[in-house]
């Protein structure tokens, strides 16, 4: 989807706002947003790339002015009730359904140090798929505009570029988003120079690696 | 409160982002968020416990770990260990998933590690254009600045210019490396070791060590003389 999320390349969004000696949280609802969409997301009614999708469909204008905790809380209740995990009832209410049974976490505390150190949520997969391209070889990013999830950024279009390193096989997130199958392929480094992408106005040694799946690419 | 306001007020936040110096200390009007949200989050908390939908000693643990046990400085040693053991650094370089893990670091968000090294003649700098993709288990959550827009839209397109806005001033000769996270896996910058730190210990040398250094917007740099480090 072309939206707002894709912010590679714009201009006029200010000043960076660095804060000294920032706190993890800012308060504490932030850090229990954190936390209920991690111990949510163990009853793994979606993936990933479903909960990216999920706030790239947040209208732009409160992307722009949401906070990064308060975009995260937003998916999460937009999520637990497309996944019917709580009723819009229940929701309004703040009360469980009399008739629903009470479910048992499947996150529990003793949980939770093996889950956040281990590979739970890794999208690499180790099967068997032919790279579409090799190390060293010249490739241009398709120019293409789903109106899906999709992680090719605007401002790589139709560019030139070569591959960097080949980082191995993953789950393809335009696919998964929509639960529409794994289609798992190749994911390279591939470099653009930055007068490729942006001009002249670019220095002529700098350059941006982007991570680029096969469906992304083709032969330059 | 209805659901429509339950929802919809999710999305009402009235920030403030307007007139802001570069650095600021106190103020986190880029974070204000509306008091209510504070009572949103809360009753949507004791419905999904209510629910059993999640088991409250598992949220405080998760609040814990992040707030606590996860951060830059596991990425410090890390970044120590290389400057002080150059077979480490090999591995490093070259399998840092597994180097990393060596130190014990490793898990969500940090399941596919690149480590990408500074050096005189390269720089390299890591954005997440798209979202705000994150090595969380070496460098933890991520700072405001790096998940807003200003760092997320011009670190591709004028890094030298989000540099400078560090204060960190590149010469022309400099080549810049701009890592845009837009798949699973990770990066960390290996940032150059600061001369006169050759007596150093691998604790003295992580102490040194930042955050904004592992990102690519700063160098390490010594204290200034007669600090103590």
């Amino acid at each position: 989807m072309n939206g707002v999320h894709d912010m590679g390349g714009m201009q006029g969004m200010g000043p960076i706002q660095y804060e000294k000696n920032e706190p993890v949280f800012h308060a504490r609802w932030e850090g229990r947003v954190l936390a209920l969409t991690r111990a949510v997301g163990a009853w793994k009614k979606w993936n990933i790339d479903a909960g990216r999708y999920q706030i790239e469909q947040i209208p732009p204008a409160d992307y722009l002015r949401m906070s990064y905790y308060e975009k995260w809380f937003t998916r999460l209740v937009a999520l637990v009730i497309k996944h019917g995990l709580v009723t819009p009832a229940e929701l309004e209410s703040g009360k469980r359904a009399k008739a629903s049974r009470k479910a048992t976490p499947p996150l529990t505390a003793a949980m939770v140090a093996p889950m956040v150190s281990k590979w739970n949520s890794a999208t690499g997969r180790n099967v068997l798929v032919a790279p579409s391209f090799r190390v060293g070889q010249r490739v241009r990013a398709r120019n293409i505009n789903p109106t899906g999830h999709t992680r090719l950024p605007r401002y790589a279009r139709g560019k030139f570029g070569t591959v960097d390193r080949d980082h191995g096989v993953y789950v393809f997130p335009d696919t998964n988003a929509q639960f529409l199958g794994e289609k798992p392929q190749h994911c390279y480094s591939v470099r653009f120079t930055a007068r490729e992408l942006w001009g002249e106005q670019a220095s002529p040694r700098d350059s941006v690696y982007i991570d680029l799946w096969d469906d992304y690419l083709e032969p330059a | 409160m209805t659901r429509r306001g339950f929802v919809a007020g999710a999305g009402a936040a009235a920030t403030s982002g307007q007139g802001h110096a570069a650095e600021h200390k106190h103020d986190h009007e880029h974070q204000a968020v509306p008091s209510d949200l504070t009572l949103r989050v809360k009753a949507l908390e004791s419905l999904l416990v209510e629910k059993g939908l999640v088991d409250r000693a598992a949220l405080d643990a998760l609040v814990d770990t992040y707030e606590h046990k996860v951060g830059p400085r596991n990425g410090a040693r890390v970044v120590a260990k290389a400057w002080a053991d150059p077979a480490f650094k090999q591995r490093l370089l070259t399998e840092p998933t597994a180097a990393i893990a060596e130190l014990g670091y490793g898990g969500q968000q940090g399941e596919y590690m690149v480590v990408v090294e500074n050096t005189p003649q390269v720089h390299n700098i890591v954005v997440c254009t798209l979202c705000s993709c994150y090595p969380w288990p070496v460098l933890g959550l991520p700072p405001v600045w790096y998940k807003s827009a200003p760092y997320r839209s011009r670190a591709v397109i004028d890094p030298r210019g989000v540099l400078r806005e560090f204060g960190l001033e590149l010469p022309e000769d400099v080549e810049v490396r701009v890592w845009d996270s837009t798949a699973e896996i990770r990066y960390l910058v290996l940032p150059e070791r600061p001369a006169g730190t050759e007596k150093l210990s691998e604790d003295q040398l992580a102490a040194l060590v930042t955050r904004d250094s592992m990102v690519g917007v700063a160098k390490v740099t010594l204290p200034a003389a007669g600090a103590k480090v």
